[in-house]
């Protein structure tokens, strides 16, 4: 199963990697977004550090969400999901293969928005990288599993590009407050094992939500 | 309910072509038999697998829509290659090229397939639902679309495919071309084969009568 | 598979349940503004407690409670009664919902000070709100009817899930960030008038959910039955299109 999840994922990073549009697009986004925010946000008044944070974790989500659509978006331009589905492979692997190649376009796009925040904010990266990439990939983690979920059932209804946020929001907010809770301890020069409570509930949802969406997913599929 | 008790084998070789207004159903027991959709009653066999069968049942069946169920964005190689690993062709990419080149398609293989005609897609399409030797083709009105050159070559391909030994169910409105390949053949109506005979001999007109005669009543 | 035939006598008979239920709660209020003493620290405004709990109970445990386990057993048994269970508990849970989340900030202005607090309750319920307004906008995007009762009832079953998951995130916040003590309204400690008109509001609010739900429900068959009607015209003839033989 792990081999066809492989492929699967393959196949649509090349996809994306062919025309690159999405993942532009969500990368300028997350630009603009980030100076938008700096000029909304007045970091003289309050600190840089302590507002980096939100910022980060609030352009995370949206850049995302905004990757997500064009996951089954190319599965159902054509219906190419009904070849996907009438082949030997688990629709296991299917959910598992999309949401592998969603993880390397959320990390892709983190990559450039992290260091593009830490920039424009003036924050000590250099301690805290390793403890931040970890959360990042933690967060991406939970992320993707819901958002693979749902751009699967957004991709068959009416409104499936405003339908994917608005039913996916909520359920970011257990990724989002201990990502944004854990960076401001680290950034506040915190020792890592404060930041553990919070990590620990990102952790419990990542694992919960993996598997009930996995497991979910073929209930998405036509049956 | 959209399909009810049905009962047809189609053996090796052989053709069962499917008429039948829309909404009679056809669709339907193809999606069943392909996989794509769980039947709420009854038995089926595809090549001796009961159905539903999953990944056994359907290793042996390749499927032809009028969608061509392709990514557009990649190339007519790339695509079909894709399909062979799913099945776990082993050398897909020389299965990939062999099967384009059946379909007289194999000059385009390394263009995107947005760049290829309707008719081009469809070939691209057939060669990707045979790449892996099917046993059994299930084929929703195929014809859609497709330019005389087209058609020609997709009745060439389902005819060695037959020659090959595979078994095919077509649905197609194209009752010359259907008639044309069909060693059997069936009309259905509101879920039910009204009419259902070998074909022996029968040509074009008379059949079109007893079409119309089995569906009006 | 088809709905059965609306029952023709409900379609006119007067709903007795629904009756009841809505005169029970308002004896219920009535009993608590006239009733029941008016409590030391908060005034007055504390009996706006006997409709913010109860509807909070009703809509977050039991509406939404209901629509995650008729929706579980949906993708089981694919009974589609299961679906229309599922869907009319949402459509009244979100009202009962709505009701909290209004009553939640007329009852904490005055003692509190905020028109909103983080309170965890108070945000969960605002995260349920948002779950059932998905489901609903969900179910509104959508025509066909096993695909909607599908996606759904995934849904459903994943915001059941979610709930653990706000609630740790709001208790965590909170031990974190210490903020002013709220009174805690249901807490036992209520003297023994004030507990009865509780539960009785509980009960009362409960049997209303139920009645609601019913309504909704027979509602729901009938508009499924007129549906399956429309589907089942005879279709038009199909054309065949036939070419030379070549």
């Amino acid at each position: 199963m792990l081999a066809a999840a492989g492929l699967i994922a393959r196949k649509d990073l090349a996809i994306e990697f062919r025309t690159r549009s999405a993942f532009l697009a969500a990368l300028v986004f997350s630009l603009l977004a980030i100076v938008i925010f700096y000029f909304a946000w007045d970091a003289t008044a309050v600190p840089a550090s302590d507002l980096a944070p939100g910022v980060l974790w609030v352009i995370f989500t949206f850049s995302g969400v905004l990757g997500l659509h064009r996951s089954f978006g190319v599965e159902e331009a054509d219906r190419a999901i009904d070849a996907l589905i009438a082949s030997p492979i688990d629709r296991e692997a299917v959910f598992l293969g999309k949401a592998l190649a969603n993880l390397v376009f959320v990390l892709g796009v983190q990559a450039v928005a992290i260091p593009a925040v830490a920039l424009f904010y003036n924050l000590p990266m250099g301690r805290v990288l390793g403890p931040l990439t970890l959360i990042a990939v933690l967060a991406a983690v939970g992320l993707v599993a819901v958002g693979t979920l749902f751009s699967a059932m957004a991709v068959n209804t009416r409104l499936a590009e405003l339908l994917l946020p608005m039913l996916a929001l909520p359920f970011f907010v257990p990724i989002v407050l201990p990502a944004a809770q854990s960076t401001a301890r680290l950034l506040a020069g915190r020792p890592v094992a404060e930041a553990m409570s919070w990590l620990r509930i990102l952790i419990a949802f990542d694992i919960v939500f993996v598997v009930a969406c996995a497991l979910a997913f073929p209930f998405t599929l036509e049956d | 309910m959209a399909v009810r008790e049905l009962s047809f084998s189609v053996r090796d070789g052989e053709c069962l072509a499917l008429f039948g207004p829309n909404g009679a159903g056809k669709t339907t027991l193809l999606r069943v038999l392909a996989g794509l959709l769980r039947p709420t009653g009854g038995t089926a066999r595809i090549a001796g697998v009961p159905i539903p069968g999953g990944a056994a049942a359907r290793a042996v069946v390749g499927l032809i829509s009028h969608q061509s169920m392709l990514y557009s964005a990649l190339t007519a190689r790339e695509n079909v290659e894709f399909a062979a690993r799913l099945y776990g062709v082993t050398a897909p990419a020389d299965a990939a090229m062999r099967a384009l080149e059946k379909l007289r398609i194999a000059e385009r293989a390394e263009s995107a397939v947005r760049s290829l005609s309707r008719g081009m897609q469809q070939r691209v399409s057939i060669a990707r639902a045979i790449v892996h030797d099917p046993r059994v083709v299930l084929l929703d009105e195929p014809y859609t679309g497709l330019d005389e050159g087209g058609a020609a070559a997709l009745t060439d391909a389902l005819q060695s495919l037959k020659t090959a030994g595979a078994a095919l169910v077509l649905v197609t409105h194209h009752l010359g071309e259907g008639l044309a390949l069909a060693s059997h053949t069936a009309i259905m109506r509101d879920g039910r084969f009204v009419q259902h005979a070998a074909r022996g001999g029968v040509d074009v007109e008379s059949y079109r009568d007893q079409y119309r005669q089995a569906v009006r009543s | 598979m088809t709905a059965p035939p609306p029952p023709a006598a409900h379609r006119d008979r007067f709903d007795w349940l629904l009756t009841v239920a809505v005169l029970a709660v308002a004896g219920t209020m009535v009993r608590a503004i006239a009733f029941t003493p008016i409590e030391a620290n908060q005034g007055a405004a504390q009996k706006i407690f006997y409709i913010h709990a109860p509807s909070a109970f009703v809509g977050l445990y039991i509406a939404f409670g209901l629509v995650a386990v008729a929706g579980a057993l949906y993708l089981w048994l694919r009974d589609e009664r299961l679906d229309r269970i599922a869907a009319s508990s949402a459509e009244v849970g979100v009202v009962f919902t709505t009701v909290v989340l209004i009553t939640g900030p007329i009852w904490g202005k005055p003692i509190w000070g905020t028109w909103w607090t983080w309170d965890a309750r108070l945000t969960l319920t605002l995260f349920l709100w948002f779950v059932y307004l998905g489901y609903l906008i969900l179910r509104g995007a959508i025509d066909d009817a096993s695909v909607r009762a599908r996606y759904s009832a995934v849904l459903g079953v994943l915001g059941a899930l979610l709930v653990p998951f706000i609630h740790l995130s709001v208790y965590l916040f909170r031990t974190l960030h210490p903020m002013p003590i709220v009174l805690k309204p249901s807490s036992p400690s209520l003297p023994p008038e004030m507990l009865t008109t509780f539960f009785l509001a509980l009960a009362s609010f409960t049997l209303l959910f139920v009645a609601l739900l019913r309504a909704r429900y027979r509602l729901a068959t009938v508009l499924d039955a007129l549906v399956d009607e429309e589907a089942a015209e005879p279709s038009s003839m199909g054309t065949l299109r036939a070419e030379p033989l070549r």
